[in-house]
C-alpha cells in the first residue's frame, strides 16, 4: 500500500515518546514514578510505532499482527504495572523519602 | 447464558484471534487452531464471565467505543504530562499513594476502571480491595482526607462510561 509519508510521521512520534518514557525511567526517583513514566509513555509509544506499521502494510498478515499486538499492549501493558506496583509494595519497596501520604500502607499494613 | 453456549463463544472468540494472527487459509493451520481453541474454551476455565450475554448488546458497544476514544484523549494529555515533568528542570511531582471510592458493581468494570486510571495523566492502580482503590498520585493535591474530591479527580471521568458498558 502506497501510504507516503503517514506511517513514518507515526513512527517517530511512537519513538520519540518511548524516549520520554526512557527518560522518565532514570530521571523519576523510586519504582511506583518509574512505573508511571514506563506505562504510559511506552504504551502509547509501541501503539503509535504499530499503528504506523499497519498504515505502512496494509491489511495484509503483517498489519492485521500489528494491529493484535498494539490491542494486547493496551490491555496489558497497565495489568503488568500493577502487578508490578503491588508485587514491590508487598515485597517492602520504600516511596520516595519525600513522598506525601501511603493510604495502601495504612489500611493493609504492607 | 448458560455454560455450553458461553464456552462455544470461548471457541469462536479463540479461533477468531488464531484466523487473524496466521492470517492464512492453509488446512494444517486451520486443524491446528481448531484443535487449540477447543483445548482451551473447553478444558480451562471459561474466559468469559456469567453474564456474556452482554456482548450481543449494540448499545454497550456504542459506550464501549465512546469509552475508548475518551481514554485515547486521556492517554495523550497523560504523554505531554509526563513529558513536562521529566524534562522540568526541579522535577515537579508531589507523590503519594492514595485511596479512592468506587460506585462500579462488576468486576470487569473495576479491572477496567484500574487499567483505564494507569493510562492517564499521573496515576497508578496499585491494588483494588473491594469497592477501594489504591492509587500512586504522582501529585497529590492538598485535601488529603477528601476522599470524594479525589475519586472525582481521578476516576470521575470514566465511571459513567463504564457504568454503560458493564453494569
Amino acid at each position: 500500500m502506497n501510504s507516503g509519508v503517514v506511517p513514518y510521521i507515526l513512527i517517530s512520534i511512537g519513538v520519540f515518546f518511548d524516549l520520554v518514557g526512557a527518560i522518565g525511567l532514570l530521571r523519576l526517583p523510586d519504582v511506583y514514578n518509574r512505573l508511571q513514566a514506563a506505562t504510559k509513555c511506552v504504551t502509547l509509544g509501541t501503539c503509535l510505532i504499530l499503528v504506523g506499521v499497519l498504515v505502512h502494510s496494509g491489511w495484509n498478515a503483517m498489519g492485521i499482527k500489528a494491529l493484535l499486538a498494539a490491542v494486547f499492549v493496551l490491555w496489558t501493558s497497565p495489568t503488568g504495572s500493577h502487578a508490578l506496583a503491588r508485587g514491590a509494595h508487598i515485597a517492602g519497596v520504600p516511596l520516595w523519602e519525600r513522598s506525601v501520604v501511603d493510604k495502601y500502607r495504612e489500611d493493609t499494613g504492607h | 447464558m448458560d455454560t455450553l453456549k458461553r464456552r462455544l463463544l470461548d471457541f469462536t472468540i479463540i479461533f477468531g484471534l488464531w484466523l487473524l494472527l496466521t492470517w492464512s487459509l492453509d488446512w494444517q493451520g486451520l486443524i491446528v487452531g481448531a484443535i487449540l481453541a477447543v483445548l482451551i474454551a473447553f478444558f480451562l476455565s471459561g474466559l468469559l464471565p456469567e453474564k456474556a450475554g452482554r456482548l450481543f448488546s449494540p448499545v454497550r458497544w456504542f459506550w464501549a467505543l465512546v469509552h475508548m476514544a475518551l481514554l485515547s484523549f486521556w492517554i495523550i494529555v497523560a504523554n505531554f504530562d509526563v513529558l513536562y515533568r521529566v524534562v522540568h528542570p526541579n522535577l515537579p511531582i508531589r507523590p503519594g499513594i492514595v485511596k479512592i471510592k468506587t460506585t462500579l458493581k462488576s468486576d470487569q468494570a473495576k479491572a477496567f476502571l484500574a487499567n483505564s486510571i494507569t493510562l492517564t495523566p499521573g496515576t497508578l492502580t496499585v491494588d483494588v480491595i473491594g469497592d477501594s482503590l489504591y492509587v500512586h498520585w504522582i501529585n497529590v493535591h492538598e485535601r488529603l482526607e477528601d476522599t470524594e474530591a479525589m475519586t472525582r479527580d481521578i476516576a470521575g471521568r470514566f465511571e459513567s462510561t463504564l457504568r454503560r458498558v458493564f453494569d
